[in-house]
Order: C-alpha cells, then sequence, then structure tokens
C-alpha cells in the first residue's frame, strides 16, 4: 500500500478581507478574505513552515523533496535544495522542482507514487507553496492567497491509500505568466470556465470512475481545484456530488493559493474523514489529475486533528495599504539610515550550516548550548571541543525585546528580542508575526524560517522568533 | 602590574562647537580643535613628537591628520567603537608614560552629517552581533539596542511604564539644562519633562528625546610627561586612571546575562578606580562625564559605576543627586544629549568638559572645588560592550 503518511499546512497570520479591498479601489467585492505571506515570506520559508510541521514528530528518514510551485524565487537555482537545508534533511537527500503548473504540486505528487511503488525510495516529501500576486483592482487581486502544504508519500503508516489515479494534459490557455509578468494574467472567465476547466475535469473524474464502476455515491468526499468559486460550485453540481460530500475549497477564508490549494483542502477533508472513506481528489492546470484515495485506521493517530480549522482561526488583518508595501504594489521611501553591506555569498556559504539549519554548538567541556558555532567556549573558554546543536526546533522564552520604529522593515514597526531556549543556548534576533503591542518578557516563542532583505539579487533567509501558537 | 598614576599630564585642550556644520570640513574641525589645544598648551605644532586621531567614519589612517602639516612625524589612526576619541588619548598617554615621546597629541573627529543619514548604523551594519559574517543579524538601530534595558530594567524592578518614562525625561532635562549653559553644545535649549514625554516613540521606552543627536565635531588634548607639565602651564590636569574594558559578546550569547547593567562599564569603572586609588566614587568624584547616548544608559551608568545602589538609581534621580548643584554633577556640560554624539569625538570632548572644570574655568557650569573627575564611554550594548573610563584630578598627587 502506498499513500499518504502525513499531510500538514501552512497558512500565514496575516488576511485582507475583500471589504478592504473594495474599500480601497470600489466595484465589486466578492468578499471573504485571502491569506497573505508576511513581507518576510515566500513561497519557500512557507515551504519550510509546511515541511517542518511534517518532520516535527516523524521518525523516517526522507529520501526525496520535491518542491511544487509557480512562484518559485530564483528563476534559477533550486527552491528544494534551500528548503531541505532549513527542513535537515540528509544530504543524500534527492531534491527537486516542480514549476510552471498550478498542477505542480500533484505532478509532483504523482512522481512521489511511482517513486516509492517502483522501490527507488522509502519516504518522498511533497510540498507545495504558492503567492502568486493579482494586479492592483484585478479580480485576481481579490483571488489569490497565499499558502503551502507538505505530503509524505511513503508505504508504512499510510493514512490514506492512493489506489489509483488518471491524468490528462490539455494545453489551453487560461491563466499564465511570461518571464517579465509580476501579477497573474488570465483569459476571459467564461471561456477559461466552460472551454478549459469544466470539461477537462469532467473527463479525468469520468474516466477514473469508469475504470473502477464507481459513482458519485460511492465517495464520501470529493476534493477539486478550482479557479474560483463560482466555477468549483458549477463544476460541483455538474459531477452529480451532493453538497454535504463537497469538500469547502476554502477560498472564503484563504483565496485560491495555487499549488497549495489542492493540498490544503484534501489535508482539511482528511480532517473529518473515517477509516475506510473514499475520497476523489482532483488537480487542475494544464491538464488534470484525479485520484482515488482510501483513508485507513492510521488516520485516528494524527496529530491535532482538525488541523486545518484551528490553522484558519488563528490571524490577523491587515489594511490594504500594508500589502500594498509587502507585494511591492507602491513605492516607499527608502531609510535614511545606513544600508546593511552586500551580501556575502562566500560568507553565506561557509556559514550556510548555522544560517540555514540553525546549527550552533554544544560545548563538550561545560555543556552550555551557544549560537553560533565559535571555536572557543563563551562560559568556560574551553577551545575546540564542541559538538552541533540544533536550535530550529526548541522553543524559548522572550528574555527582552525592543520595538523598533527606525528598523527599515515593510511591516513597522521592527520587533526584536533577546531569546533563550529552553535547555540553553540564546539568540538575539527579530520576531515576526507578533503584535507589538502584545510583546513582553517572559513570552514564550518558537523559531520560523524567514526572508530577512534581499541583496545582490539574493534573498537573506534567516530564523526569527515568534509567538508559539500551538498546533 | 604598575599603573598609569601621576605619570602624565594634559596640559592644553581645543573642542570645537558641535553641531551641523555644514560649512565645515573634516580638516577644518581638525584644525580649529588642535589650534584651540595648541593655543591652551603653548606648544607649537613642530613640538608634537606623536599623534593619535580617533575617527570612526571620517577617515582612514594616521593621514587624517594632514590637515595639521605635523610633518614626518609617528601618527596612528585608531577606532574602538564609541570609544574612539578616549581611545586616541589612551594611546597618547601610554606613550608618554612608556617615555616614547615627551609631547604627544590626542584628536578625535567626526562628521557624521556629510552622510545625509539621520542616525548611526545598527548591529547588522556595523557587524556588532555574534552572528558572523553572513549578514543575518538583526536590523535593529541602535536606540533598539538600548531599548532591550529598558524594556527589561522596568519589567524587572516593577517600574510602572509611566513612572519609568518619567524617570528617563529627568535625565533628559537635566542635561539639557547643562547643554543650555554651554556655548559649544548642540543643542543650547531647555526641555520640560512634558516635552519629553510626548516626543514620539522611537524604540519603546525611548522617545526622540531620550536619544542623542546626530552631530559633527572634533577635540583635542596635548599631553606631557608629569614632570615637565609646569613648565606648560600652572593648572596640568593629571592622568589618574585609564581603563579600557572589552566584553565577548557574553549578553547575546548567555542566558545569565541579565540585560540591566552593562558588565563593561562595571569592570572597567572597577579597573579605573582601583588605579587612581578611589574606594567611595559617589564622594570622591566631583563630576562625571557619562555616556548618555540614550538616557535609560545613563539611568543603567548610576549603577554600573557605583553611584548608585543597583536597583537605586530611582531615587537618586528623583532626588536630583546628578544635577549641576547635586551630590555628583553628571555630564555638566550637556552630553550627549546636548552634543550629539560624533564618535571620536565624544571621549575628547567629554575630557574637555572635566578639562575645564578642574581649572575653574567651566562657567556659568562651574562645580565648586572639582578635585576628581571621571570621563566614561561605551560602545556597541549590552554584552558586546567596548568601556572606557579615564579618570583625571588637578592634584599632581
Amino acid at each position: 500500500m502506498v499513500g499518504i503518511t502525513s499531510i500538514r499546512t501552512y497558512i500565514p497570520l496575516y488576511r485582507l478581507s475583500g471589504d478592504e479591498i473594495a474599500g480601497m479601489w470600489g466595484g465589486r467585492n466578492l468578499g471573504g478574505e485571502k491569506a497573505v505571506a508576511g513581507c518576510d515570506e515566500d513561497s519557500v520559508t512557507m515551504a519550510v513552515g509546511a515541511g517542518l510541521d511534517a518532520m516535527r514528530d516523524y521518525q523516517g528518514k526522507i529520501d526525496r523533496l520535491y518542491f511544487a510551485t509557480t512562484t518559485a524565487p530564483y528563476k534559477e537555482k533550486q527552491g528544494a535544495a534551500i528548503i531541505a537545508s532549513a527542513v535537515d534533511l540528509d544530504k543524500s537527500c534527492y531534491t527537486g522542482d516542480f514549476t510552471n503548473s498550478l498542477r505542480a504540486g500533484s505532478l509532483a505528487l504523482k512522481s512521489a507514487v511511482d517513486g516509492v511503488q517502483c522501490g527507488s525510495a522509502v519516504n518522498i516529501l511533497v510540498i507545495a507553496s504558492d503567492c502568486r500576486v493579482g494586479a492592483a483592482q484585478s479580480t485576481f487581486e481579490q483571488i489569490l492567497g497565499d499558502g503551502a502544504a507538505s505530503i509524505i508519500i511513503g508505504s508504512q503508516n499510510v493514512i490514506a491509500d492512493i489506489e489509483d489515479g488518471y491524468s490528462i494534459f490539455n494545453e489551453f490557455t487560461d491563466a499564465w505568466r511570461t518571464e517579465e509578468d509580476v501579477f497573474e494574467r488570465g483569459s476571459e472567465e467564461r471561456f477559461v470556465d466552460t472551454a478549459g476547466y469544466r470539461p477537462v475535469v469532467k473527463e479525468v473524474v469520468s474516466n477514473l470512475m469508469d475504470r473502477h464502476k464507481l459513482a458519485p455515491k460511492d465517495f464520501s468526499k470529493v476534493v477539486f481545484y478550482a479557479p474560483d468559486a463560482r466555477s468549483h460550485n458549477t463544476l460541483g453540481k455538474s459531477l452529480g456530488f451532493d453538497g454535504a460530500r463537497i469538500q469547502d475549497p476554502l477560498f472564503a477564508h484563504i483565496g485560491n493559493t495555487g499549488t497549495a490549494a489542492s493540498f490544503i483542502m484534501l489535508a482539511a477533508a482528511l480532517d473529518t474523514t473515517e477509516p475506510g472513506d473514499r475520497i476523489l481528489f482532483v488537480t487542475y492546470g494544464d491538464g488534470a489529475d484525479a485520484f482515488i484515495l482510501r483513508v485507513t485506521e492510521e488516520i485516528r493517530k494524527v496529530r491535532n486533528r482538525p488541523m486545518v480549522t484551528a490553522k484558519l482561526e488563528r490571524k490577523m488583518p491587515i489594511r490594504y495599504a500594508q500589502y500594498a508595501m509587502w507585494r511591492g504594489l507602491v513605492r516607499i521611501e527608502a531609510s535614511r539610515l545606513p544600508e546593511r553591506p552586500p551580501l556575502s555569498v562566500q560568507c553565506l556559504s561557509r556559514e550556510r550550516k548555522n544560517v540555514l539549519g540553525l546549527y550552533g554548538v554544544k560545548c563538550r567541556s561545560c555543556g552550555t548550548p551557544q549560537y553560533p558555532a565559535s571555536r572557543v567556549c563563551v562560559v568556560c573558554h574551553t577551545k575546540d571541543n564542541f559538538e552541533d546543536y540544533k536550535f530550529s526546533h526548541r522553543k524559548g522564552t522572550l528574555f527582552t525585546y525592543s520595538v523598533d520604529h527606525l528598523q527599515p522593515t515593510l511591516n513597522p514597526p521592527g520587533v526584536n528580542g533577546v531569546v533563550d531556549f529552553d535547555g540553553g543556548g540564546r539568540l538575539v534576533c527579530e520576531l515576526t508575526d507578533c503584535d507589538p503591542a502584545h510583546v513582553e518578557a517572559g513570552m514564550p516563542v518558537e523559531m520560523t524560517f524567514r526572508k530577512l532583505y534581499q541583496s545582490i539579487g539574493i534573498n537573506s533567509y534567516f530564523w526569527k522568533a515568534k509567538p508559539i501558537s500551538g498546533g | 602590574m604598575e599603573g598609569i598614576k601621576d605619570k602624565v599630564a594634559i596640559i592644553g585642550m581645543g573642542c570645537t562647537k558641535f553641531g551641523e556644520l555644514w560649512d565645515k570640513g573634516v580638516g577644518d574641525l581638525i584644525v580649529d580643535a588642535a589650534y584651540e589645544a595648541f593655543e591652551d598648551a603653548g606648544v607649537e605644532p613642530n613640538q608634537i613628537d606623536a599623534a593619535w586621531i580617533g575617527t570612526v567614519f571620517s577617515g582612514l589612517s594616521g593621514i587624517t591628520l594632514a590637515p595639521l602639516r605635523l610633518s614626518y612625524i609617528p601618527i596612528t589612526r585608531v577606532e574602538n567603537m564609541c570609544a574612539t576619541g578616549s581611545e586616541a588619548l589612551r594611546a597618547a598617554v601610554y606613550a608618554v608614560a612608556a617615555g616614547a615621546c615627551d609631547i604627544a597629541l590626542a584628536l578625535g573627529v567626526e562628521k557624521l552629517k556629510d552622510s545625509g543619514q539621520t542616525g548611526l548604523a545598527g548591529p547588522a551594519v556595523v557587524g556588532s552581533s555574534t552572528l558572523g559574517t553572513s549578514g543575518v543579524a538583526p536590523g535593529y538601530s541602535p536606540p533598539a539596542s538600548f531599548a532591550y534595558l529598558g524594556t527589561k530594567y522596568f519589567h524587572d524592578n516593577g517600574i510602572k511604564p509611566e513612572d519609568g518614562k518619567r524617570l528617563l525625561a529627568k535625565i533628559a532635562v537635566k542635561n539639557h539644562h547643562n547643554g543650555s549653559l554651554n556655548p559649544k553644545a548642540h543643542f543650547q535649549n531647555e526641555l520640560t519633562e512634558a516635552q519629553v514625554l510626548k516626543a514620539p516613540i522611537v524604540a519603546w521606552p525611548l522617545g526622540l528625546l531620550d536619544c542623542c543627536g546626530v552631530s559633527d565635531g572634533a577635540a583635542a588634548a596635548i599631553v606631557t610627561r608629569a614632570d615637565m607639565a609646569k613648565h606648560f602651564r600652572a593648572d596640568p590636569i593629571y592622568v589618574k586612571a585609564s581603563a579600557i574594558c572589552v566584553g565577548a559578546r557574553e549578553g547575546q550569547l548567555r542566558q545569565d546575562y541579565d540585560f540591566m547593567h552593562i558588565e563593561e562599564n562595571v569592570r572597567g569603572s572597577r579597573r579605573a578606580y582601583a588605579d587612581a586609588g578611589i574606594t567611595e566614587p559617589r564622594k570622591e568624584l566631583s563630576i562625571a562625564e557619562v555616556h548618555d547616548c540614550f538616557t535609560i544608559h545613563e539611568m543603567i551608568v548610576y549603577e554600573d559605576l557605583g553611584f548608585s545602589p543597583r536597583g537605586r538609581a530611582k531615587e537618586d534621580i528623583e532626588a536630583g543627586t546628578f544635577t549641576l548643584s547635586g551630590e555628583l554633577p553628571v555630564n555638566t556640560d550637556g552630553g550627549l544629549k546636548c552634543f550629539g554624539h560624533p564618535l571620536g569625538a565624544s571621549g575628547l570632548r567629554m575630557m574637555y568638559e572635566v578639562y575645564k572644570q578642574l581649572q575653574g574655568k567651566a562657567g556659568a557650569r562651574q562645580v565648586k572645588n572639582p578635585r576628581l573627575g571621571l570621563t566614561h564611554n561605551l560602545g556597541g550594548n549590552a554584552g558586546t560592550g567596548i568601556c572606557s573610563c579615564f579618570i583625571v584630578g588637578n592634584d599632581a598627587g
């Protein structure tokens, strides 16, 4: 049996409401709200969030990491390698990016299933993550949200068996971006729905159901991607599923999260299933994939069920002005404080384990953990007697903090803190995903992988502390 | 270990007006400060045997001092962050004490306003962080690095936010009163507590008026052997101690560091007191010029330097202990608060005030019968500090 052994989601903290967008531009208000990646997040950092969640209590070794996105931070330079470094996967892990299609997530999933089935890998981590941007005032601006989800494919402790799948490709221009495009582009909505999306999804679904002689009533849930809420609604009806069995696409809560959308919907569906339930899972983009999943007894052992509902509830509303700054829709005045010097790729390369994996050391003489790695112990002054010590997964307490109104940041004021890790070690770092008015000494915090700034065309990724969110 | 006490004397000092000196270049400031010192000492430029120039941003190498045309003598540029001016003086003092030269010049200069920047660099920019060279240090500003002390000090000492703010405001008000009596200060205005309290917050608890300004300035000192000092003037000022104390980033690395004091301040001052033979600084010092880059730091310095018992600075601030007419006047010239902080110049500017006070030439700010004075700088911040303490006196010892 090859199937899903873990599924976790990462939904950024921030929400921009339809009211807020409509209040800015007037015109049609699609309502609801969408998840917005913070100004220090991108598809890679959100993928790390989903990946770390998957690995938190995972015992097995990950043989492959597939990263699926249409918004990779680099056109040339692998996202999966950055993610694997931050999640701290073994060096022998085989890493690959699946890009350029909204179906990249399921393309990676299918490859993962094949990889495990043919025996060339035991466990494969697939992470889908996207943060597409709609042009100001466009419908896409209201629809597109940000998020990530991770799925581990394996053959042990499977929570949902992937029984079969069927795919077709379809060259069809409904949503695209060229090399030069910053914003999502799309064809006219009626054309997309009636000439592309609907016929392709119906074809792939009917082929798969025919092959197994199954009817809509044989499925307890159907999970399918759609470009927007209206097309999702229309298709659900025309497939012949009753409303109760159709998984809410969550568009009104987080928007359409691109490659991550179908994974997040699947996670939400699995939150409320019982062993033995059969699920139809359909993805779309340049064609369509349909899978039949069967839920196992293992589902009862999943941590923190229901997982998605809790994540939807943990949120912070933002104003349109913040969104516009974060996404570069407006130009803001440069800071009049001295700038950081340009990044040195040489230094980053030398210190990559410190920087991406948040590895420090622990002194073998006095036992004190310290960050970053150094040669002489700061407590007992013993030279070169350390072992590696990872901090990224450790929780800590905020010892003291400062809220900085001068700090150059797209989300002022800057919040900074002195973090004391449980078990020892201290780090002075930036805080994120927090309300400056509610930061206080003694607050519990955890680490999160973020983008600090950009320099010479390179993203400076590092860790920040954030209030412990639970889950 | 033999100390520096009474081996070297300051025989001349100069200090420019501090401020936004749009019409003066680095060379002008150097010439103005040095020539005031030459004249004060009665020394010709060609009598200088060696010189040290302290600057962080306004020049590289000893050649920075070229505007003085001190041809073909040893000149070295020194840098030690906010203690840079004091470091230049320390080098000159030690060279004279070692017998390497008889008359040495120490000059500090900084022209911050030519940068177009409204403040100094934070830890990510100057690399004053533990986080190696990869450029991943937090991007906070200097006020935020001192705000850590405020939030922690108030939290742990049970001081209500509004009470803490008021204590800090009293320090700003005191220093501005002193600055209003000083024609060389950048800011010569009195402030009220209400003004300080309602200034925009920069990094809580620090508002705009809790922070020192960004200024240009230069100051200079001429030192010679103590036994030669009276050949130049009747009232030389004798160096009693000079200590530099540098930490190893303990505050950023060790959980036992409390962020309510600065260990470098404590150890640096104790070393200076020991060398100077001081056992009760609050009683024995007549005047202290301390590093009030931010009001919270002056408050913590009261305790670190042993002026107030630990956790009791509050009582002394409220009692006016450190005002011009108080028990131990602190920052009688207006401090960094009124002079701003041109890094290379600050340590020597502080010494200029102590020197003038000890000679009884401080005008409206003159304290009564001073005997011993202290200057103190702190570069960096909690746990990453460079502390300098000088103690000087008007008695040859």
